[in-house]
């Protein structure tokens, strides 16, 4: 039985991009090839979930009609003449859509490391854009249910394993649009490029970085063990070699993703804006893997503190603020998995943006205190990514590798 | 004079949230890329809109390439003010 990963290698391009022909050619003559698209896009994702992973498969459609009941239910409660729009609704419709990821989440701890039968690849990105439906549906921002144009935004193919995450209101704008020869032809130019600008950041230099380099750099810290904490030299050659490795890797992923999505003729927003320029820490949030923590930013920060502020119930605007942030990254942690160093990993980030805000409201207040020019500037890119790749030695699991085995 | 009404109004709840005549000053300043806004200073954005002009954005609507100027936001209230 065939089974394809998606993107794993270029074998998989070749393949999906021959499959996609038909469909390139019939939007360069300027129409739309929705039932093609459908076609190929179905073909693919049965073969990412057949052969030796037909139960991922399985899980996938149980899962799907799940949201499928949850949503059109909402939308049906939210749409209807002077719906209440309470609470109650509102939070079952959630704990019911994330109910799935939080067993698949959870089940590696409870049971010896196993993994859930109703897990699949991408089972996490498929809950953010659910989720997010549901929060807009809740506001009025989303009107009503359409069968199709949802199932088309959830099981989107190119972004479904790992993203970017979309939302369904810009999906929908682009999946309706009628795009002229000229605007495909300028966007699937731009999809080519980015394939190709993929390629070289995943398969050459991710590939250096991950397989060649942090591998020997890696049993070389492992060797230097012994002084304090473990501390040495190649340790701080893993720390570099394996964000260098993070970052080409999923952005060279996600660049694939986005070039796959503009060859259909959708715009799916991009993960990455030069995060390595990052002038501070709230700066590098705005700039790394960008839908997810535009995600978190808008449906868990921006909520969590409109609620507190709306119900005052705390007072002091820094204490909500802090507290927001806390939240936010605990939950990003331990989505990441219910490990001590994702755990660390999130309070860390928590508190990088803590003590970021207080630095800011001081230089705020003594304006006149600090220079401004291209050696601060130089000196703030330089700190800033340090402290990321820091955070990346912890993220990577190494210090459990480096002190525990 | 309604409409100065509002813009002034905007504009105050803009200088008091970022602690800075510059909003006044100039109305095309990007208020996510000076970091004069974040998203704490847009929520707070929000509740005074609803408290002083009762405008009721949700935060669905808020999205910041759309808000991210004083003239922007100006616009961007007066539409939902009619």
């Amino acid at each position: 039985m065939i089974n394809l990963q998606p993107y794993e290698n270029p074998g998989y391009f070749i393949l999906l991009m021959v499959a996609l022909l038909p469909a390139i050619i019939i939007r360069l003559y300027g129409h739309r090839s929705h039932w093609y698209e459908t076609v190929v896009s179905f073909i693919f994702l049965f073969l990412m979930f057949d052969g030796k992973d037909w139960h991922q498969g399985v899980a996938l459609i149980g899962y799907t009609i799940l949201q499928y009941a949850v949503i059109s239910l909402y939308t049906r409660y939210r749409t209807k003449e002077k719906s209440p729009n309470k609470f109650g609704p509102f939070c079952w419709a959630v704990i019911l859509s994330i109910a799935p990821l939080v067993v698949v989440k959870f089940t590696p701890l409870f049971n010896n490391g196993q993994s859930s039968i109703i897990g699949f690849l991408g089972i996490s990105y498929l809950t953010f854009k659910s989720v997010g439906m549901i929060m807009e549906t809740r506001d009025g921002a989303i009107k009503e249910f359409h069968p199709v144009k949802f199932l088309q935004f959830l099981l989107f193919m190119p972004t479904i394993s790992s993203g970017p995450i979309d939302r369904y209101r810009r999906f929908e704008k682009d999946y309706d649009r009628t795009l002229t020869s000229e605007q495909y032809t300028d966007l699937l130019g731009k999809g080519i490029e980015r394939l190709f600008l993929g390629f070289a950041y995943k398969f050459i230099i991710g590939y250096f970085f991950g397989t060649m380099w942090l591998p020997q750099v890696q049993r070389m810290a492992m060797q230097s063990r012994g002084g304090f904490l473990d501390l040495s030299w190649p340790l701080v050659g893993v720390m570099y070699c394996y964000s260098a490795y993070l970052f080409f890797d999923f952005a060279g992923y996600s660049l694939f993703a986005m070039g796959i999505s503009n060859v259909m003729g959708v715009e799916t927003p991009r993960n990455f804006n030069y995060p390595w320029i990052s002038r501070n820490i709230k700066d590098f949030w705005n700039r790394w893997h960008m839908t997810l923590s535009f995600w978190f930013r808008d449906y868990i920060y921006m909520r969590f503190v409109f609620f507190i502020m709306k119900h005052r119930l705390i007072k002091n605007r820094v204490t909500i603020a802090n507290l927001g942030y806390l939240l936010l990254f605990l939950i990003m942690g331990i989505w990441h998995g219910e490990t001590w160093y994702y755990i660390v990993y999130g309070i860390f980030h928590a508190t990088v943006m803590i003590l970021t805000d207080a630095w800011l409201r001081f230089k705020k207040k003594h304006k006149d205190w600090f220079p401004s020019n291209a050696f601060t500037r130089v000196m703030a890119i330089l700190m800033t990514a340090n402290t990321v790749c820091f955070s990346f030695l912890i993220f990577s699991g190494f210090l459990d590798r480096l002190w525990f085995h | 004079m309604a409409d100065d009404n509002t813009k002034n109004t905007v504009l105050d709840i803009l200088s008091d949230l970022t602690g800075s005549d510059e909003v006044k000053d100039n109305l095309d300043t990007n208020l996510f890329t000076t970091g004069l806004l974040d998203s704490m200073g847009t929520v707070q954005l929000l509740l005074e809109l609803q408290s002083q002009l009762d405008v009721n954005v949700p935060v669905s609507e808020f999205d910041r390439t759309q808000w991210d100027t004083p003239n922007k936001i100006i616009a961007k209230v007066e539409q939902m003010q009619q």
